[in-house]
């Protein structure tokens, strides 16, 4: 069983990280990062973030496994079809990865490469389906597994989303077909993630609260343009835009953040962007 | 319909280089109505080859180019021409422009690009709806397809990226899911949100693709 599995059983509050793997071959920066994370539980190791190409996320995790740092190895359905994604999932289990981040992915619109044929020949409820079926020892075709594969799979949401009773659907189709966990997109506005967890939390699946560090009003306006899911609210602009010291203040709104999440949710999920260092704070 | 639209004069240009005598071929079906490839379009190509210096043998539209018996018999007609063109320049879809070279040893080349299976607006507006995947879920999703109106062709509700039900690839367009969603509500019935949907078998999109009705 993975640790984040058992922190979450344990009813712990849960502190998860990220990291990107590097647009090279040079790891050593990315395993610095994950090595600097101090009290996070798991990292999350994206995938092709932002529709951009950097390393395969499975070999960087397998690595941070050897490290005795625990991976969440995040999937997503844009950059393989079916038989891609099982045998990634395969080789994750052989490679010591448990956690997985079961995700749909960026449209290729905003990265690197828009030139790209995207697969989406699953989606996200799809792939839950995969990863249950996979640890119940067939694939996809109903062939019978040598080995059966053991994971904690997990599931993204965008609880600020509207038509909100839309998102909540799909948020409980994940639930319905596997999602063990979910990792929030980033949420700045307390009232609407109270709003989701009133009815998330029925549903018994731990949250954790997707918490990003705002390093100044112009990254602030820079995600609502760029970003999908995330929403500034205008007033943390404002508060960004008057500070003396912006990262303070991105400090401190991470700090009221994870605060709401000591009250609605199972724990936090942190994206420090380069600042690891002020996770202490953030969690203070 | 199919819709297309004529590749720009540069690239005709360039795939033309070195051919002098060309005989013309166009459709009368989707390729007219796109203004791509008609009666008019063939003549003012006709024109425009003249004025590049170009030697048009003949020319013909035919009815329906996708059909591969016609297509051959049309061009039968106009032996004499099409043998003395160095090459067949064909306005007509990918479709029209395989009838043709199933048709002829000639050299042919596609003066068109082919974009998609199209709902037409108004004419020269067309929306694409239907991808042709072979497995039609239209029944439970009120008559929206996602497979090609969702940006990402998912089938089981929207991603994460959709604001305000907007789409996550273009703020101007609605998401797919949003739309489904609104009628199904209107209609009172959960569609395709009752269950799980799975996979697509993308086996029943047939490639190579033939059909007979039996």
């Amino acid at each position: 069983m993975s640790r984040l599995s058992q922190a979450l059983a344990g009813g712990e509050f849960v502190v998860t990280a990220e990291i990107a793997p590097p647009k090279g071959a040079d790891l050593a920066p990315a395993l610095a990062t994950a090595r600097a994370f101090v009290g996070v539980t798991a990292v999350n190791i994206t995938d092709n973030q932002g529709a951009n190409m950097r390393m395969c996320p499975l070999a960087v995790a397998a690595l941070l496994v050897g490290r005795g740092i625990e991976p969440i190895l995040q999937l997503t359905c844009r950059d393989r079809n079916r038989m891609a994604l099982q045998s990634d999932l395969l080789g994750a289990a052989a490679l010591g990865v448990e956690n997985v981040l079961v995700l749909s992915g960026d449209h290729l619109r905003f990265g690197d490469h828009p030139g790209a044929k995207s697969v989406f020949d699953l989606d996200s409820v799809q792939l839950l389906q995969v990863v249950d079926g996979l640890m119940a020892g067939h694939n996809m075709a109903g062939k019978p597994l040598a080995g059966f594969p053991r994971f904690f799979a997990g599931a993204a949401v965008t609880p600020e989303a509207e038509p909100f009773e839309l998102m909540f659907q799909k948020f409980a189709k994940k639930v319905e077909n596997g999602a063990r966990f979910f990792q929030t997109q980033a949420v700045f506005d307390p009232v609407k993630l109270e709003r989701f967890m009133a009815v998330a939390r029925p549903l018994g699946v731990p949250v954790l609260l997707g918490v990003l560090l705002l390093k100044s009003a112009r990254m602030a306006r820079f995600l609502n343009d760029n970003i999908p899911g995330v929403r500034v609210p205008a007033q943390l602009i404002d508060r960004l835009e008057q500070a003396a010291r912006p990262l303070d203040e991105g400090v401190a709104i991470a700090r009221e953040m994870v605060a709401a999440a000591r009250q609605h949710c199972q724990g936090v999920h942190l994206m420090t962007l380069g600042c690891e260092e002020r996770i202490p704070e953030i969690l203070g | 319909m199919i819709i297309s639209d004529q590749k720009s004069k540069e690239e005709l240009l360039q795939v033309l280089d070195g051919k002098t005598r060309l005989f013309l071929v166009g459709c009368a079906a989707c390729a007219t109505a796109c203004k791509a490839g008609g009666e008019e379009e063939v003549f003012k190509m006709l024109e425009w080859l003249t004025s590049v210096g170009k030697e048009v043998t003949g020319s013909v539209v035919i009815d329906e180019a996708c059909h591969i018996m016609r297509a051959a018999r049309d061009l039968r007609q106009h032996k004499g021409q099409v043998e003395e063109a160095e090459a067949l320049l064909v306005l007509a879809c990918g479709a029209g422009i395989q009838s043709i070279s199933s048709s002829t040893d000639q050299r042919v080349i596609g003066g068109l690009n082919t974009l998609f299976l199209g709902n037409i607006r108004r004419f020269g507006q067309y929306e694409e709806k239907c991808s042709l995947c072979g497995e039609c879920i239209l029944n439970e999703t009120a008559g929206i397809c996602p497979v090609t109106t969702c940006a990402k062709g998912l089938l089981n509700g929207p991603c994460g990226g959709m604001e305000e039900g907007k789409c996550e690839a273009d703020r101007e367009i609605d998401c797919a899911w949003h739309l489904i969603f609104e009628r199904l509500k209107k209609q009172g019935r959960p569609g395709v949100f009752r269950r799980p949907v799975p996979p697509k078998d993308w086996g029943k999109k047939r490639k190579p693709g033939r059909h007979k009705i039996t």
